[in-house]
């Protein structure tokens, strides 16, 4: 007997991507009884759901995050664990995006679909990387999906930031970074990199950057960024690096720092106009998301007949697989934002 | 080529002028000739590639990328040399990165149909960066934020020197000015500036304000009208006739009329003017001829220009300089009697016996085209720079205005937390009753405190947010400070302020209290 086409078992509804022979969704945009969650960050893990399945990483992000929102029972898979619900058998492999990120992979009478979430290929010491998985049907994101971005060599991006603490010693530089993944990874490169004096981060990362840590990911002497309030000098923070998140750089918070140079961590600082009217003084193009080389060439190595495009720029990314032979679509998946960080 | 882009990268993003001065600095004092001088050169614009025409950069992208895919990004991106340098496909060579003087050297012998094979081949050897900063310089317009003035400053600092050493230079040596970087970094001696039409930096006057205006001894100044344009010097000798600006940039391509009427050897100070039928016309009308690099006939013959010459620098090959005013004066108006050049003339020196008389007519010049008084002491000599106590400029009053603070913007740099931009209103009879109508936008002249006041003001009356925009309900009242009012078809209220800034925030005034568009319109000149 052929195996279903993956179209047959699997609708895009306005909860998600709603799986029917199993009944359940996998990163529904809106409370469902049965969710499969490939990562932590906010537009796919979403509060209230009944029954959440996750890497046992993302169920501790969703705990931190949501606390009694994070689902009522919540079910930790190891990467590679097969578990049945209904019809479908789901596992999950890493997706290389973030702490506990995966790929959702849904089988179903000899059909497999796997849903990418958000991935990236470059090595990231804070994560698993991407595993490629043989299937059908690929959904993949296309958050950078233009031929315009092209991630460099992440470790190149943080020499230019230690580069600019060198040339400008009597400043302070703050990072603009999202909260979970990226801070950690600039953190984990900085380290990397030889810088080992203490890196100084904003409230808001505080309960990631201690969960990162306590599930095994080092990241060194961190500290409060409390310059400028309860008796700490603003002049203590020159020469130092300081990580907030970019809508605290802008405002209020960023003014006890002492003339700081402005960086953010983001692959949108490809585009330098972009970087300029954010009013970045220092772009570091350092991206969670597959660049557009990334994404082309892993609809290349999965080799799925039907590629599945959703969040991003889809057109560009759909145009490009059907040029190299793929039957392709863009889902029209509603709810997930651009990842404007 | 990588350095230089290193460079335009980083200062594309740098909005603090000592940042950029820092990072100019470090460039020049790093970087080997002759490619530090090829930067200069394209920092200052002195270098003018433009061979690479927009549509040739197109084809060449289009031959390596689907055109669908370059359309969507050039949307995305909005910008042809960023897009092409972004989506250039990276190519496996063994070639290294061109230096700038390779470049330059390249493309001045190339013929034209070597051109676009030249560009490819380069922009397969480089990076994102370096191929977009290759193409700025290729395609003309490196739009980094820094000025030739700023470059020049920079280039003082790294050799140590004043910035009026190098200005006084400038305009004897040419790129890749190894000459000129041989003097200031090594033991080459000073550029020679014989027979050079080279800019002479000006001397400038300090505003004369309390308590200067009592302490001076008025017997020793001459007095003159300062005049309502913008500041120039003319630099003659042999063949080469230049227009300078105050700041040392070479306008003579917007004001051919001016070159032409040249007819002799020599360097004077002046003021530039549009004038018509003797009568010098409003600010305005010299406005519509600055910032261009041609002009056209229509131009020249509605807008005609004009030199008020007040003094002299050089008479012929003769450095007047170390003479003093009186003795220039009569070297000036020797020269003018000799000479007699059309379209120009020299200013009139004003008699004045008390101080009252001086005030009175500095308070005559509103409505006219001056701007006020002039004070130059009889002994000074000329000197570069601005220097304390031998000229004064004692400004006619600012005019002022009650307004009404309609919305606020985010500033840079240093201020981009704080909303320190204000637009604000006059009250008009609208359609549907009382509105306030913009009539301009102010962004100084208050002191740290208030402006953490204001941005505080700003955000608990926020009724509306457009980007970095924030509309404020009416309630705060600013008497704004400002120079001139002229009639404007740009703006709504039809009016347009120059220089406006605050004077005085009247947290006290009720807004109802504020001026109508009618009395602002009764200061227009």
């Amino acid at each position: 007997m052929a195996a279903p086409a993956p179209r047959s078992w699997i609708d895009v509804r306005p909860e998600g991507l709603y799986v029917r022979p199993g009944d359940f969704y996998v990163d529904p945009v809106r409370s469902v009884s049965t969710a499969v969650v490939s990562h932590g960050h906010a537009d796919h893990a979403r509060p209230g759901h009944d029954t959440v399945l996750a890497t046992a990483d993302t169920v501790a992000i969703m705990e931190a995050r949501l606390r009694d929102q994070a689902g009522r029972n919540r079910r930790p898979l190891s990467f590679r664990e097969r578990i049945e619900i209904g019809d479908v058998t789901v596992w999950l492999a890493p997706a290389g995006h973030v702490l506990g990120s995966a790929q959702v992979v849904l089988e179903y009478k000899g059909s497999r679909v796997v849903v990418s979430g958000d991935y990236k290929r470059a090595d990231d010491p804070t994560c698993a990387a991407f595993e490629p998985v043989p299937c059908d049907a690929f959904v993949t994101e296309a958050t950078f999906g233009l031929p315009v971005f092209r991630h460099p060599d992440d470790r190149a991006e943080i020499d230019k930031l230690l580069a600019s603490v060198a040339l400008f010693p009597e400043r302070c530089h703050v990072v603009g970074v999202y909260a979970l993944g990226k801070a950690q990874r600039v953190i984990a490169l900085l380290r990397e990199r030889g810088w080992d004096r203490p890196i100084y981060i904003h409230g808001a990362l505080r309960s990631l950057c201690d969960l990162y840590a306590a599930r095994g990911v080092e990241l060194g002497d961190l500290r409060d960024a409390t310059a400028g309030q309860k008796g700490v000098a603003r002049e203590d923070f020159r020469g130092e690096i300081v990580l907030a998140p970019p809508s605290a750089i802008a405002d209020r918070w960023g003014r006890r720092l002492p003339d700081p140079v402005v960086a953010m961590a983001s692959g949108w600082m490809r585009v330098k106009q972009r970087a300029k009217q954010r009013g970045v003084e220092l772009p570091l193009i350092i991206s969670d998301h597959a660049d557009w080389d990334g994404l082309v060439d892993t609809i290349r190595e999965v080799a799925a007949p039907e590629v599945w495009v959703t969040h991003g720029r889809e057109e560009a990314l759909v145009h490009q697989a059907r040029l190299d032979g793929f039957n392709a679509e863009a889902l029209r998946l509603v709810g997930y934002e651009e990842d404007e960080t | 080529m990588i350095r230089f882009a290193a460079l335009l990268d980083r200062l594309l993003h740098t909005p603090a002028r000592n940042t950029k001065l820092a990072l100019l600095v470090e460039y020049f004092r790093t970087t080997p000739d002759p490619d530090r001088g090829i930067g200069l050169a394209a920092l200052t614009g002195e270098l003018d590639f433009r061979t690479a025409k927009p549509a040739m950069i197109r084809e060449l992208v289009s031959d390596r990328v689907d055109p669908v895919l370059f359309g969507w990004s050039y949307d995305f991106v909005g910008d042809l040399a960023e897009t092409t340098a972004l989506i250039w496909p990276e190519a496996l060579t063994n070639r290294a990165p061109p230096l700038l003087h390779e470049i330059s050297d390249a493309l001045s012998t190339a013929k034209r149909g070597e051109t676009p094979s030249l560009i490819a081949g380069w922009l397969d050897t480089m990076d994102a960066t370096g191929r977009w900063a290759f193409l700025k310089l290729v395609t003309g317009g490196l739009r980094v934020g820094v000025s030739a003035r700023l470059a020049k400053t920079a280039l003082a600092e790294a050799a140590g020197v004043d910035a009026g050493e190098i200005e006084e230079v400038w305009h004897g040596v040419e790129p890749p000015y190894t000459e000129l970087f041989d003097w200031l970094f090594g033991d080459g001696p000073r550029p020679d500036l014989e027979g050079r039409a080279v800019f002479r930096p000006l001397m400038l006057a300090n505003p004369l304000e309390e308590p200067d205006i009592g302490s001076i001894q008025l017997q020793d100044y001459a007095a003159e009208w300062k005049w309502d344009g913008i500041r120039v010097q003319i630099a003659a000798r042999g063949a080469e006739k230049r227009l300078y600006s105050r700041t040392g940039d070479d306008i003579s391509g917007a004001f051919p009329d001016i070159i032409d009427a040249i007819t002799f050897d020599g360097v004077v100070d002046g003021e530039l003017l549009v004038v018509r039928d003797r009568a010098v016309a409003p600010f305005n009308d010299l406005q519509q001829r600055l910032n261009r690099k041609t002009v056209s006939a229509k131009m020249l013959r509605e807008n005609p220009a004009h030199v008020r010459l007040y003094d002299i620098l050089f008479d012929g090959q003769e450095d007047t300089r170390a003479l003093t005013f009186d003795s220039r004066r009569d070297r000036l108006l020797a020269f003018y009697d000799r000479e007699r050049p059309q379209r120009m003339d020299v200013s009139d020196l004003v008699p004045f016996e008390t101080r009252a008389e001086l005030d009175a007519l500095r308070l005559s010049c509103r409505g006219k085209p001056m701007e006020g008084m002039m004070l130059k002491r009889r002994d000074s000599l000329y000197l570069a720079g601005r220097p304390k106590g031998p000229w004064f400029k004692w400004k006619r009053d600012a005019l002022t205005a009650d307004v009404v603070v309609m919305y606020a913007q985010r500033g840079h740099g240093k201020r981009s937390s704080f909303y320190s931009d204000y637009t604000f209103g006059a009250w008009r009879e609208g359609e549907s009753g009382e509105e306030l109508v913009p009539v301009g936008k102010a962004y100084s002249g208050f002191t740290d405190e208030e402006l953490g006041r204001l941005d505080k003001w700003v955000r608990a009356h926020t009724v509306a947010r457009y980007g970095p925009v924030r509309e404020v309900e009416p309630g705060l009242v600013v008497e704004v400070a400002f120079d001139s009012l002229h009639r404007s078809t740009r703006h709504r209220s039809g009016v347009a302020m120059r220089f406006p800034r605050f004077h005085r925030i009247r947290w006290d005034k009720p807004i109802e209290e504020a001026d109508r568009l009618e009395s602002l319109e009764g200061m227009l000149e």
